[in-house]
């Protein structure tokens, strides 16, 4: 690895326990992105990938709502994860199903875009395995980083 | 020697960083824009930049506000903050009206007659406060869904709301209204100085017997039932139950779907999916942030042999969103689920 490499990463880690501290009481990690709907989508499409995760679905809520008559704005959510790491939890703690994959809410507000999801460091709650407690504190790493990008200017 | 050094640079940076004075505008940035709008117009949270909101309260009003949140009522309390960062983001809310004089109020006590002002308070009031001082329906403005009222009235009977505010605060909001809301000058509506005193003396004494909001404790993270069927069967007794209770099923698939060759999907995991968008629809208007349940969905599993259901507990998960009003609908979620699960085990 090179040395700049490396400083990048430490900056990284810095940056992001930083960044973690004032908000590590907070259950809900909620961003708000500058840009509209279509433009935070992609941004947070690609931020998962980046971080090496697989987008494995998005759900419409808008369409079903409107398609039912009622009026909303933009509003989806989206699945993801790496199936490493989702098969390795589930065959080990099968209470963990129903939280996975991990999944984000993103939805439309006038010409910005709101972003929530819930902290996955809480579902060490569900499994008091030092173990994989690395693994849940890593999630919520990246999810910092993911919404950090969605959230840029 | 090369990383060493950089290492060391880079700590000094986060050092004088921490030891740097708090950027009010980077701290709004970090935790309230989410909510309150990048400048102040209001989203989930309310809006802070209304000029006739920031002439009638004061620093400290703000300063608490932020420290004890409204429990129950979406805005949280930061207490991980410094004194320093929360009075930053107090001066940060202040460069919306930089030509106002910030006014201090004192904490003298106003006095009234309260059961004179519980019977004002009836009269004019409660119709947008609550007949308990319960506050409105709904998160603040939300412009994607519009409402009728631009700001979701607050609760008055709030242990948060109460600790934030004076009497003398709330007389002079009473005297002057605010502009740009619904609320109204009670001196413009034809009300004495004395009845305003009576209306504050009613509110304060909330303090006395205060609605406390209680996330649900003691519930388990997850529902879940062994099932006697296979998963096929399991997942078609899904199907009827869910349908049964009015919703519609919207997808079936397995766990791993999207992220492996369909020919290597795992067929022991299958989530159903399911919702009813009339039950959306009323949550999304209560707090669009419960899309995060979206869309109902319980996931049938076998394991050596085992077939289970499972799905998640929205009342466990209601704590979450720090909002009372969602705690009616996931409670019945719950018993949705418990009902839906029981019905295709049994």
């Amino acid at each position: 690895m090179s040395p700049f490499t490396q400083m990048r990463r430490v900056g990284l880690a810095v940056l992001l326990l930083l960044c973690a501290l004032p908000g590590a009481a907070q259950e809900l990690m909620m961003v708000r992105s500058p840009h509209s709907f279509p433009e935070a989508m992609l941004t947070l499409q690609s931020a998962i990938g980046d971080h090496g995760y697989t987008l494995s679905r998005v759900q419409r809520v808008d369409i079903g709502l409107t398609g039912s008559g009622f009026t909303t704005d933009k509003y989806r959510v989206v699945f993801f994860g790496k199936i490493d790491e989702i098969r390795m939890l589930t065959s080990r703690y099968p209470q963990l199903i129903p939280y996975l994959p991990l999944h984000m809410t993103i939805f439309a507000e006038e010409e910005e875009t709101i972003v929530v999801m819930e902290d996955p460091a809480r579902m060490a709650n569900l499994v008091p395995d030092p173990e994989v407690a690395y693994l849940f504190r890593r999630w919520h790493n990246d999810v910092l980083s993911i919404l950090e990008q969605v959230s840029q200017e | 020697m090369a990383i060493r050094t950089l290492l060391l640079g880079v700590l000094l940076l986060a050092a004088t960083s921490l030891c740097a004075a708090p950027d009010g505008a980077q701290l709004y940035g970090q935790h309230c824009a989410v909510c309150h709008g990048s400048q102040g117009r209001g989203g989930v949270g309310v809006p802070i930049a209304l000029p006739a909101f920031l002439a009638t309260v004061d620093d400290e009003f703000l300063f608490k506000t932020i420290r004890t949140g409204r429990p129950g009522r979406v805005m949280p309390a930061f207490t991980d903050l410094s004194d320093a960062q929360v009075s930053a983001l107090v001066k940060h809310l202040r460069s919306w009206a930089p030509s106002q004089q910030v006014i201090s109020h004192s904490d003298r006590r106003v006095k009234g007659n309260v059961s004179r002002g519980k019977e004002l308070y009836g009269k004019h009031c409660a119709g947008c406060h609550g007949a308990k001082g319960e506050g409105g329906h709904g998160t603040g403005v939300t412009f994607s869904r519009p409402r009728e009222l631009p700001v979701m009235p607050p609760a008055l009977n709030n242990k948060g709301f109460l600790t934030a505010a004076s009497d003398s605060m709330i007389k002079q909001t009473l005297m002057k209204g605010r502009e740009g809301t619904p609320m109204m000058s009670y001196l413009a509506m034809g009300l004495k100085e004395r009845d305003i005193n009576d209306i504050v003396a009613y509110v304060r004494s909330f303090e006395t017997a205060p609605l406390l909001w209680r996330p649900p404790e003691d519930e388990a993270p997850v529902l879940e039932m062994a099932s006697p069927y296979s998963v096929e069967e399991t997942v078609e007794n899904l199907k009827r139950a869910i349908v049964g209770k009015n919703f519609v099923v919207i997808r079936i698939q397995t766990l791993d779907n999207g992220f492996v060759p369909e020919a290597k999907e795992d067929h022991h995991q299958v989530i159903v999916y399911f919702c009813n968008f009339n039950f959306i629809n009323q949550a999304l208007s209560l707090d669009p942030r419960i899309g995060l349940f979206m869309p109902c969905r319980i996931t049938v599993v076998e394991q050596d042999g085992v077939v289970k259901v499972m799905s998640i507990n929205p009342k466990y998960q209601s704590r979450l969103f720090n909002n009372e009003e969602l705690d009616v609908p996931c409670e019945e979620m719950t018993d949705v689920y418990k009902g839906i699960i029981e019905e295709a085990t049994i």
